[in-house]
């Protein structure tokens, strides 16, 4: 832990002051550890820290308890410092049991502390988790660097209930709020959101709420109390820019920022998906908003939604789909289609560890060329992407701003890392947000002989969209379809000069978009010895390591490519103002494959396929590797 | 039995009002038609061309949606919305449409293969949604814009381009399929019976929800005369039975009929000594019961073949419910404000 003061004493108690730390919650995947680790998470907004998540869970809904395939995590990063990851290496590590030590213990740095639930370190679990014949709090040597707090959650728990008259399984679902308790008071957090959080879930259940409740003060006064614990901390709060703000997971700034698009155009929106992880929580924040006129509909299938979504785009609706990895692949025949119709329409894919079903709950960024390229034919679409939770609010509204104004499919590029984050969020005024009315066609565009007809694919000079025509407008009938359309009547044609004109005009308009793209905002210095280029959810560990890397001596800079499809105009010249190009991504390097396509420059790709984000110091490393090679 | 041969002409003429012939021109769009001369897709396009002004709906309101196959080409020659989409998937891109703009005329036309075999899962999603359009199964029991491979309406033992020795793939019924999907209208109707044809598409727009009509249609290139049994004036009356709701179940010009035998239907011959047409079965296109049991007459060789209104349901429809819902929320949470969902959560302030 970052240690900036000296010691001060409160009580019997040293209370330390730190600019940052990371806590990791790891259980049975039973053991309500994301539940535990989102109410600290609120706990830590409220101290006004900045923050960042990790939820990282098994694909398994309850794998069987005690195994280290069961395992449930949720790591927190907060800090009176800006605070970009959740954390490189972990400060405290609460293990529910023998597997979530096992599993977690490699990220805890040394020195680190490690709150055990020891009445959980009993034969059976112990050899569920392989530790064959050893306790590994009996193992001098494999603990040594750490500090380990051996504590009788279960124990506990069990007896601060037994007045309560509860069966044995609440009575053990209880025991995530002891840890809560303990964990809120070791860091000086407020208790009273969980508190709240806890009389408004189980409102209709008051022997519940009594139960958690109690547990949950005891687990707080258990720190005030036991000698074990000497030291707690207090971190001040961030600074961070004026204004207000709320905690938000990725996939909620996801919902919020479409829902802001459908307001600010003043299109209904019309949302379709089939349930896959981790996508799916997306259709559960979009199915609430019904009085904003949001129709969901939960299709059979993926290419239903993707069927639907163009229907209802076609109909003049904001058509919004979205999906996962397998997801991508099987719409991939139906977005063709809305690239050769030319509908609006958003595509959020939740990237996941992929080949096939691959890691449905890990994350990873290996989706890219798929999003530009996973089609029949040439069929270019713009390709943006989110690069933090909050960041998502914003995605979600480019993505749709993008779709109406060219007439296009977009696909918007989240993750699981970025979907199930949370940070910190300061609530964008609506004013800011530039309204996108839509001007759809209402009377014919083009005089011949004496008759006005309407061409539907008569185009925009200056974005190339072709124009929108709503069905149940007079005197606009047209046919729209997948075979070739005829340039400007739309007309099914065959002929061969009109197929390589019209190849090139699809690929022109989505080249177009690059003419209203903001200028690219470069993190760091602005020229020198390095650029890092990344896209998406790898943000957060790109800047902490530019910090870090001109803290050592090297000047350099970051850009988080919002768009990838058209590329920022000006990102060659931002290049040219470096000696060294690195590409960090959590993929085998796909963002690098299109950047060498467009750039003769050197890139040096770095690479992560672990179901994890970047930890800053893997950038770092690699980059100054990277800078003495050459 | 032995099946007639292909009568002479291109097809039957096609009759109707006198005034008909202005108003189709308002619905042919200015495209050429590209179907096979003598196809059966021809008599149906004329149907609804002619049908469409005498229905109750503005022009733009109406838009056509379909998948991929012969039937598929239709929309463009509709002068009214349209979209011809990709295969199978014509039921999800109507589904879309129907229930983001319950205002709209939607028509969905699809053929054997489009519809049972590629979009066999969407098709099944749509009928127990019950959303509110016409879906028109041009059924040939071939696939022809492929150029003639058996499709999951080709009988046993077809012989084809990709079943040289015969197709061992058991048919699907399509009347029976809709009626397990939940279907609340499935009708079967015929090319070549323009009068019954009409009807039946005037019966399906008056139905409010899915209608589902099976539409049997001569295929001349690759499938030449499979339905002529059903269609053929020498065979017809011995071979079809025209149900209806409310009468009895006669055929063969009211010389024969269908009775119960448990449940299992019959044919009685009404100049055989003591029977009567008070023998026959009364349809009732509200009874599931019997629908399901008249629609498996179609796979029974000795029993005539069904046409007519199998089922009819009044039910609710899905795009009426979707949007029951949004009035009921936003009337009891107030029409949604962007700024307060943004706030809507545990917020703090910095200052």
């Amino acid at each position: 832990m970052n240690e900036d003061s000296p010691v001060s004493l409160q009580g019997e108690k040293t209370l330390r002051s730190l600019n940052e730390a990371t806590v990791l919650f790891a259980g049975d995947s039973g053991d309500g550890m994301q539940l535990t680790g989102s109410q600290f998470t609120l706990a830590t907004a409220f101290a006004l820290n900045d923050l960042s998540t990790l939820p990282d869970f098994p694909a398994e809904i309850r794998a069987p308890a005690g195994t280290t395939y069961g395992v449930s995590g949720f790591q927190l990063h907060f800090g009176s410092v800006n605070v970009r990851t959740p954390g490189d290496e972990v400060d405290l590590l609460v293990a529910m049991n023998p597997a979530a030590l096992k599993v977690n213990l490699s990220r805890v740095r040394r020195g680190g502390a490690i709150i055990v639930n020891v009445s959980a370190f009993k034969p059976h679990n112990l050899k569920l988790a392989g530790y064959n014949g050893v306790n590994p709090l009996e193992d001098e040597h494999l603990l040594k660097d750490y500090q380990v707090f051996e504590v009788e959650v279960t124990r506990m728990t069990e007896d601060a209930l037994k007045e309560f008259g509860l069966d044995k399984k609440v009575i053990d679902r209880s025991k995530n709020m002891f840890a809560l308790g303990l964990t809120l008071w070791l860091y000086s957090r407020p208790i009273e959101p969980a508190l709240e959080w806890l009389s408004q879930k189980f409102a209709s259940r008051p022997e519940i709420l009594e139960a958690n409740t109690h547990v949950l003060k005891k687990g707080f006064h258990y720190g005030e109390t036991t000698e074990d614990f000497v030291v707690h901390y207090r971190v001040a709060p961030a600074q961070l820019e004026p204004g207000i703000y709320r905690a938000i997971r990725g996939i909620e700034a996801l919902a919020l920022g479409l829902v802001a698009a459908s307001t600010q155009s003043k299109l209904e929106l019309f949302y379709s998906s089939y349930p896959i992880t981790p996508a799916s929580d997306l259709l559960h924040h979009m199915s609430r908003y019904k009085n904003f006129g949001v129709k969901t509909f939960q299709a059979e299938d993926e290419i239903a939604a993707i069927g639907a979504t163009i229907g209802a785009s076609f109909g003049g609706n904001l058509g919004i789909c979205a999906t996962s990895g397998p997801g991508l692949t099987l719409k991939a025949e139906g977005i063709g289609l809305a690239v050769m119709t030319e509908l609006p329409m958003v595509i959020i894919n939740v990237q996941r560890g992929g080949p096939s079903t691959g890691l449905p709950t890990k994350t990873e960024q290996s989706d890219l060329l798929q999003a530009m390229y996973g089609r029949n034919g040439e069929s270019p679409l713009p390709v943006i992407s989110a690069s933090t939770p909050g960041d998502c609010f914003h995605a979600a509204y480019e993505a749709c701003r993008i779709a109406v104004r060219h007439m296009t499919p977009v696909i918007l590029l989240a993750d699981g890392y970025v979907a199930n984050g949370a940070e910190p969020w300061l609530i964008p005024s609506t004013d800011d947000l530039e309204e996108f009315p839509v001007p759809f066609a209402t009377k014919p565009n083009r005089q011949v002989d004496d008759k006005k007809v309407f061409l539907p694919y008569l185009r925009n000079d200056d974005t190339l969209a072709r124009p929108w025509a709503k069905p149940g407008t007079s005197g606009l009938e047209h046919r729209l379809g997948g075979l070739e359309k005829e340039h400007e009547t739309g007309s099914v044609s065959y002929d061969p000069q009109n197929h390589e004109f019209m190849t090139n005009l699809r690929a022109e308009k989505v080249k177009k978009v690059a003419d209203f793209i903001d200028p690219l905002t470069v993190y760091g210095d602005t020229q020198g010895d390095l650029i890092i280029i990344g896209w998406g959810s790898t943000e957060g560990a790109i800047k902490t390591a530019v910090d870090r890397l001109r803290g050592l001596g090297f000047t350099t800079g970051a850009v988080q490519l919002r768009h990838i499809n058209p590329l920022p105009s000006d990102l060659g010249s931002v290049l040219s103002q470096y000696h060294h190009y690195i590409v960090p991504e959590i993929n085998k390097g796909q963002l690098v494959k299109i950047l060498r396509d467009q750039f003769l420059l050197p890139f040096a790709s770095i690479n992560k396929i672990q179901g994890q984000p970047f930890k800053a110091s893997e950038i770092v490393d690699a980059a100054v590797d990277h800078m003495k090679s050459m | 039995m032995r099946k007639p041969s292909r009568p002479p002409g291109r097809g039957p003429r096609i009759s109707g009002p006198s005034k008909s012939k202005i108003d189709r021109k308002a619905y042919s769009s200015d495209q050429d038609v590209r179907w096979c001369p003598g196809c059966g897709d021809y008599a149906i396009l004329a149907a609804v061309q002619r049908l469409m002004p005498q229905l109750d709906v503005q022009r733009e309101k109406v838009v056509f949606i379909s998948g991929i196959g012969c039937s598929s080409r239709f929309p463009y020659y509709m002068e009214t919305y349209g979209m011809h989409s990709i295969h199978g998937r014509a039921p999800t891109i109507a589904t879309g449409l129907k229930a983001s703009r319950p205002d709209l005329d939607v028509w969905m036309v699809t053929g054997d293969g489009d519809a049972l075999s590629i979009g066999g899962n969407h098709l099944i999603h749509i009928l127990r949604r019950n959303v509110n359009l016409q879906i028109l199964l041009f059924n040939n029991q071939i696939y022809g814009l492929t150029k003639g491979q058996f499709s999951p309406t080709s009988e046993i033992g077809k012989v084809t381009k990709s079943s040289p020795f015969g197709s061992v793939s058991p048919p699907f019924n399509p009347i029976s399929l809709s009626l397990g999907a939940s279907s609340s209208f499935s009708a079967r109707t015929l090319d070549r019976d323009v009068k019954h044809l009409t009807q039946i598409l005037k019966r399906a727009h008056a139905h409010h929800g899915t209608s589902f009509v099976e539409i049997y249609q001569n295929c001349n290139i690759y499938n030449d005369g499979a339905f002529f049994e059903f269609t053929e004036k020498a065979t017809k009356p011995d071979r079809s039975i025209f149900i209806e709701h409310g009468k009895p179940m006669l055929f063969a010009k009211e010389s024969k009929g269908i009775r119960l035998d448990g449940f299992r239907p019959e044919v009685f011959d009404l100049n055989d000594g003591d029977v009567s047409v008070d023998d026959a079965i009364v349809y009732d296109e509200t009874s599931l019961e019997l629908a399901e049991i008249v629609s498996r007459m179609s796979q029974q060789p000795s029993m005539p073949r069904p046409f007519g209104v199998f089922y009819c349901e009044e039910r609710p429809t899905y795009e009426q419910m979707l949007q029951d819902q949004v009035n009921e929320v936003t009337q009891k949470r107030g029409s949604g404000d962007l700024d307060k969902l943004l706030h809507a959560a545990d917020t703090w302030t910095i200052s």
